[in-house]
């Protein structure tokens, strides 16, 4: 199963290049419903993987981009260790590569940090169809400019991701979730109090009127953090925390679009004329906020703009796409840094915006 | 000394000095000789330029125009902000213009709920956690020039400090930023939320050493102070087995907030010094501090203690107080200037090595010290495999920097050797410029020069600084033939 196509893949940038055609890059591709649909010739790199170092007492993991998202969290589990952002997969054949070039992170993000926090180094092929390498496998490291950063959550518009270095973490000895019948602002002071003492807090979300709070780490720690912060334990935690990553619970299971909405932690309210308590849900410490709705994407847009937040339309029946528009200025920024990694254009055109 | 490019400036420095006198006040622009001296050069001494004019503005407006007068007139810009970075990042341009920021030096908001600090970017690091005391919240990364760097510098060399391992470097604890381009234009990075729309610019400009632009504001986050701190030394007969001991630390899944290591010379040297009571006779000493809430501390003390004592520690001592777990911190604080009491002058080096290197490395680096017969100490953050070797050596003997040059080049050359990096908090500027030749190869360093081309086309901003010019590369690999073949053999030699 594991393969180096390094080379293969090399080719088919370079061909590509020369013909000025464009490439559709994909991995597994379980997250196809996520940014603008594109039409161009398909560039699988799901074949690309393997694990290529991992030693459990540095806390790195480098793999190949196409390596199964899922294989990874194997590895890692039998080994007592994670990959802290908690990564959503969407789907049996995610792979590292897709999850980075989205940036995508589960409910731990506001705890641990993001996909792009614990990205130490990538190996890449730009636009002229040139194999390079940034970053490394070391966690502090500032020779050269952040490439590495740079390329998650560009959604593949900057180069092909062949292979990365992550660091990881031990798991918590232990976890628990306690949870709260609360009103919106209710669970935005609970949580902002919680946030404010070293508490072991690692995942937040509320919706439907409860507000469920997880503690991990050291037992003796978090059996104190319990009985500290109170409200009701939950019996079936686990399964609750992955179901609400991957986007299972009953609350996205919707005709309307599914916005994702990333705004400072404590606004009580946004859109309040268009829109019901029902149709949030909260995650990330109130940072993040998804929304069903089917208000015109530039009523929702401007409303989080106001708040100094971004709106993207994350998954949407009829596959339109909407990323939160770009000032002029950085605009004009992100089609000089498309020009310096993919000069010819050829990488996932208008993917991300139209422009890049 | 002059590193830079020559840039083709379209003013004279009389029309300069005008023209920013119609931005700035007068008592704002410097240029006499004996004004200018002070700008000279950063915490690296060794390297020095006079630039030709010194400009403190207190405004964001004063900024953008500045900017925009030497964008029009083809004059390069070195950004400042308190001048202790270590690797020459902000020594100036002899034709150019020294921006300091040193005036904007306003804690501008700190939102407790929101656990944030918007600062102008000549705050001091500590004053960060200073005022957000009273809020019981602080701001992690710790660089140990942290009473006088400022935050825009720590942002420009991505600081780290002792307690990266658990929390991360600047990258990681920044969440806006606002910047001014070369063409003057004021741009917000990031957003009031944890991530921004687009690509990553808050990354990509953290750490980018001045060459993209000026930070002119910085949202750090802020976090709860932890309950309880609290710190283990253990001595250790055989470096080998101390560096052993960070990993069984590791696997035993505890994240100790720092993990420093120091050997048999930076111990004496710092016992000397400041008496913390380290053990002479140690080749080896960890300092594992562990902090959280009160339960988590107690327990993952008394794990630390069993996994020391089996790694074949000597001696392992828990602080018994606050004041005692301030003494075992004051000797690791205290290194550098202790060390630089046993010499009349030392060169801190900054590679970064996967941990497991490190008996390789630190015995290569014996060899190399015999070799070019210069003492070296070593103080390490063993957590995150960050390496400090001291150098030590007497500017004052003809030959002696040269060779000390060498040596630490020869070091950084090693740490990319076993899998590492060239510098892991310190940043290129002017001193690591030549050992990035061989950390990336050509095609790597013209995709940098691409990324510094999408903010600064013409080169004004920094110029010289953090990324080899092929021709610079040429010139230094010329001297450094590694197996009989040359680097960069499509360029000409001179």
């Amino acid at each position: 199963m594991n393969a180096d196509i390094s080379q293969q893949l090399q080719q088919q940038v370079q061909h590509a290049c020369e013909q000025e055609s464009s490439i559709r890059i994909v991995g597994g591709n379980s997250k196809a419903f996520y940014g603008c649909p594109i039409s161009a010739e398909e560039l699988s790199v799901g074949d690309h993987r393997g694990v290529l170092n991992y030693e459990p007492t540095e806390l790195v993991i480098t793999v190949r981009a196409g390596t199964p998202l899922n294989e990874i969290e194997k590895i890692l589990d039998d080994n007592g260790q994670m990959l802290p952002f908690e990564p959503p997969s969407f789907g049996a054949n995610a792979t590292i590569g897709g999850t980075i070039a989205c940036n995508l992170s589960g409910p731990r993000r506001a705890y641990a940090g993001a996909a792009r926090d614990f990205l130490l180094g990538c190996k890449i092929i730009n636009g002229r169809g040139e194999i390079l390498s940034f970053g490394g496998e070391v966690m502090k490291n500032v020779a050269g400019y952040d490439v590495s950063r740079l390329m998650a959550g560009a959604m593949g518009t900057l180069g092909v991701l062949l292979e990365v270095s992550l660091k990881v973490l031990p798991k918590a000895e232990t976890e628990s979730t306690q949870r709260f019948h609360c009103s919106p602002v209710e669970a935005i002071d609970k949580i902002h109090a919680c946030s404010q003492t070293p508490l072991p807090v690692s995942a937040t979300s509320f919706h439907d009127s409860v507000l469920s709070v997880r503690l991990s780490g050291a037992t003796k720690a978090v059996n104190a953090a319990v009985n500290s912060i109170g409200g009701d334990a939950m019996d079936n935690a686990e399964s609750y925390w992955h179901d609400l990553k991957e986007q299972r619970l009953d609350f996205f299971n919707t005709e309307n679009p599914l916005w994702r909405l990333s705004l400072a932690s404590d606004i009580e309210s946004v859109l309040a004329g268009n829109t019901n308590d029902d149709d949030f849900l909260y995650e990330w410490g109130g940072a993040l906020r998804w929304l069903k709705s089917d208000a015109p994407a530039e009523v929702i847009q401007a409303a989080v703009a106001e708040l100094d937040g971004h709106a993207s339309l994350f998954r949407h029946v009829d596959q339109q796409c909407r990323f939160q528009p770009l000032t002029p200025g950085l605009l004009r920024i992100h089609k000089n840094l498309k020009k310096a990694f993919d000069p010819k254009n050829i990488f996932n055109p208008g993917k991300l915006y139209p422009e890049l | 000394m002059q590193h830079a490019e020559k840039i083709e400036s379209k003013i004279t420095s009389t029309e300069l000095i005008n023209a920013l006198g119609k931005i700035v006040s007068s008592e704002s622009i410097l240029f006499e000789q004996e004004d200018l001296r002070p700008y000279e050069c950063d915490g690296l001494s060794a390297y020095r330029a006079v630039p030709l004019v010194v400009v403190l503005p207190k405004t964001i407006e004063q900024v953008q125009n500045i900017l925009a007068l030497c964008h029009t007139n083809q004059v390069p810009v070195v950004a400042r902000g308190a001048g202790t970075g270590l690797s020459g990042g902000a020594l100036p341009h002899e034709q150019g213009v020294l921006l300091s920021l040193a005036r904007f030096k306003n804690i501008i908001h700190i939102d407790p709920r929101r656990r944030i600090a918007r600062v102008q970017p000549g705050v001091r690091n500590l004053a960060i956690s200073h005022a957000a005391d009273k809020y019981g919240l602080y701001y992690a990364p710790d660089p140990s020039s942290q009473i006088a760097c400022t935050i825009g510098g720590n942002v420009a060399e991505n600081s780290g400090g002792v307690h990266c391992l658990k929390y991360g470097l600047t990258v990681h604890n920044i969440q806006q930023l606002k910047i001014i381009t070369i063409e003057g234009e004021l741009l917000r990075i990031g957003g009031s939320g944890l991530d921004d729309a687009g690509y990553d610019l808050l990354a990509l400009m953290t750490g980018s050493e001045g060459m993209l632009g000026v930070i002119v504001e910085v949202t750090v986050k802020l976090l709860p102070k932890p309950e309880r701190a609290q710190v283990l030394l253990a001595a250790f007969d055989d470096v080998v087995k101390a560096g052993e001991a960070v990993g069984n630390i590791i696997a035993e899944g505890i994240i100790p907030a720092g993990l420093e290591m120091m050997d048999r010379l930076a111990i004496s040297a710092a016992e000397d010094f400041v008496h913390a009571g380290y053990p002479l006779d140690a080749e080896a000493i960890l300092l594992c501090e562990l902090d959280g809430t009160n339960e988590e501390v107690s327990e993952h003390v008394l794990k630390v203690r069993e996994v020391l004592r089996h790694s074949g520690a000597t001696e392992v001592r828990t602080a018994k107080d606050e004041a005692e777990r301030l003494t075992f911190w004051k000797g690791r604080k205290a290194a550098f200037p202790a060390v630089g009491r046993l010499s009349p002058d030392y060169y801190c080096m900054d590679g970064t090595i996967p941990r497991k290197q490190l008996p390789s490395v630190l015995k290569a680096m014996a060899e190399l010290s015999r070799e070019y017969d210069l003492p070296v100490a070593n103080v390490f953050h063993a957590g995150d495999g960050n390496l400090h070797p001291l150098i030590l050596y007497d500017a004052n003997v003809p030959g002696e920097l040269e060779r000390t040059e060498e040596f630490g080049g020869k070091i950084l050359e090693l740490c990319i050797e076993v899998g590492g990096t060239i510098t892991g908090e310190h940043g290129v500027g002017m001193e690591k410029i030549n050992q990035m030749c061989v950390q990336f190869n050509r095609l790597e360093l013209s995709q940098f020069h691409a990324v510094k081309a999408a903010f600064d086309a013409q080169g004004l901003l920094n110029p010289g600084k953090a990324v080899p010019t092929l021709h610079r590369c040429a010139e230094f690999g010329a001297m450094h033939v590694h197996k009989g073949e040359l680097p960069f053999p499509e360029l000409e030699r001179f």
